[in-house]
């Protein structure tokens, strides 16, 4: 479970987050949703601790993650694993040096089990025998795969994606969002997932959290936001054609 | 930039990381140095020669002009200001890129220190491989006014070597080798420093690997007038 509590960021005494407070339930697959700027990422980074926050707490399992030390925040590290937006993959190492890089750093493994843990956890996104390709040489649907490879390579705790079918065709996204899925279930990850992309929620969603002007405006499940009467969630999720036609639906 | 100089999080990467370092930011390098410096030493002995044309002067002049001006201020200087764009410029766009796209927010939660993970290799790297450097630009500098004077007739080889040897002074070689490596160390941390705080995309990098380069050069210039007077 990760808790925050009256979290709140500003950047140059700009306000981006103000007072959110949410818990992420232990393996359930929570979505933070919102516009482009809403503040999605600087609340996943400050999660993570990628930023420092201005007040507020942020709880892994009642470890409070904001009061502790470099070393202590180490261990909780070591727990989680992340899905950057662009993947983030180290560009001038092979696919397999990419996953082993967290093993080999982190992990008392051998070189050979480091390697072989690698390759167990590519064949787990289905990226086979391109273990000697470097990032650059692969489609971003397939950096995704290595990406959440890496994540998972520790078999952490938490597992954090942003956006991650942006920029990805609508198949490819489902396979993604399936992957995750099946990946989060089979290992009991307490997952947040940043995305504006209302079918990812509708796919995997367990809770979904709706951030606005960075101001948690809402939050419940992939039923209950088709029938929630507030405005901004509805002008959210209600922005295209194709979910218009779908309320018209639920509605009769 | 405290958390460049901490202890690695893992010393057998390190190692492994200075290593690579060593053949990015050393061996890539030789080459320019050896045709750079081999022009220098030709270019500096023919113009001594040509100054030099009253019979007053020994021919042996000349080799030891060459290579007084070569040790001393050629190779740590020129070497200093060609690698300061050329690594200077790698350094930082390749850190500033890793900025950019993440790869430093995600080295940073796995938990890897990332300034030291990426920056100290450099540095190290740096002040092991440019004194070789140095080393190999003197060498070639003088071989190239050798073969410049002989091949353009102008200095006979037997008295270029005699001018060599002529009141050799083995500290100025010391001189301009603490001289390289200072020059290391600024080039590696400053393009460093550029690329680690990029901020934005693909042009801010391209900004900050010439403000590395820039910077680094004058900052070099600087250093060189200050060594020159502390330590000669
Ligand atoms: N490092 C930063 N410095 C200053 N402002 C930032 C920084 N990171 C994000 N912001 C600002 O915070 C706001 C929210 O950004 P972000 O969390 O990236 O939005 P999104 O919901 O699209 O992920 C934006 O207005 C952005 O400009
Ligand atoms: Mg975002």
């Amino acid at each position: 479970m990760i808790e925050v509590s009256h979290l709140c960021k500003s950047f140059n005494g700009v306000q981006i987050l103000s007072d959110v407070s949410a818990i992420f339930e232990e393996g359930k697959i929570n979505f933070t949703i919102g516009k482009s700027g809403s503040g999605k990422t600087v609340l996943l980074k400050s999660i993570i601790g990628l930023h420092e926050i201005d007040s507020g707490n942020i709880y892994f399992h009642d470890r409070n993650f904001t009061t502790m030390t470099i070393n202590q925040r180490k261990e909780i590290r070591k727990e989680i694993g992340m899905v950057f937006q662009g993947s983030a993959l180290f560009d001038s190492s092979t696919l397999e040096e990419n996953v082993m890089f967290p093993l080999k750093m982190f992990s008392d493994l051998s070189y050979d089990e480091c390697r072989e843990r690698a390759n167990f956890c590519l064949q787990r996104v289905d990226v086979v025998g391109k273990n000697h390709l470097f990032p650059s040489e692969i489609s971003g649907g397939m950096q995704k795969r290595v990406a959440i490879a890496r994540a998972i390579a520790l078999n952490p705790k938490y597992l954090f994606c942003d956006e991650p079918n942006s920029g990805l065709d609508p198949q490819t996204s489902i396979l993604i969002d399936n992957l995750i899925k099946e990946i989060v279930r089979e290992y009991n990850m307490t997952t947040i997932i940043n995305t504006h992309d209302m079918n990812s929620v509708m796919e995997i969603a367990d809770k979904i959290i709706f951030i606005h002007e960075g101001k948690l405006w809402w939050q419940g499940d992939k039923e209950s936001i088709w029938t929630t009467d507030n405005p901004e969630v509805n002008r959210f999720i209600f922005a295209s054609e194709l979910t218009k036609k779908i309320r018209v639906l639920y509605e009769k | 930039m405290g958390r460049v100089f901490t202890k690695p999080d893992d010393a057998k990467v390190f190692r492994e990381n200075v290593w690579k370092e060593i053949i990015l930011i050393g061996y890539y390098s030789i080459v320019i140095v050896l045709i750079i410096s081999t022009f220098i030493g030709a270019v500096i002995t023919l113009q001594t020669a040509y100054n030099m044309t009253n019979p007053i002067y020994p021919d042996y002049i000349i080799g030891l002009g060459t290579r007084d001006s070569v040790i001393l201020e050629f190779s740590s200087t020129i070497v200093g200001l060609v690698l300061a764009g050329k690594v200077g410029s790698s350094i930082a766009s390749n850190i500033g890129t890793m900025q950019v796209t993440q790869q430093i927010d995600a080295l940073e939660t796995m938990g890897v220190n990332s300034a030291n993970f990426l920056i100290l290799p450099k540095i190290v790297a740096a002040v092991i491989t440019f004194p070789f450097l140095g080393i190999l630009s003197m060498i070639t500098g003088i071989a190239g006014g050798w073969l410049a004077g002989m091949m353009s007739g102008e200095v006979p080889s037997a008295q270029y070597v005699y001018g060599l040897q002529y009141a050799f002074i083995p500290y100025y070689i010391v001189y301009s080798l603490i001289k390289i490596c200072t020059f290391g160390i600024i080039i590696s941390s400053v393009a460093s420093y550029y690329g680690y705080y990029t901020r934005g995309g693909a042009l801010e990098v391209g900004k900050a690997s010439t403000t590395a380069v820039v910077n680094s050069s004058l900052i070099i210039l600087v250093f060189n007038l200050l060594l020159t007077a502390l330590l000669l």
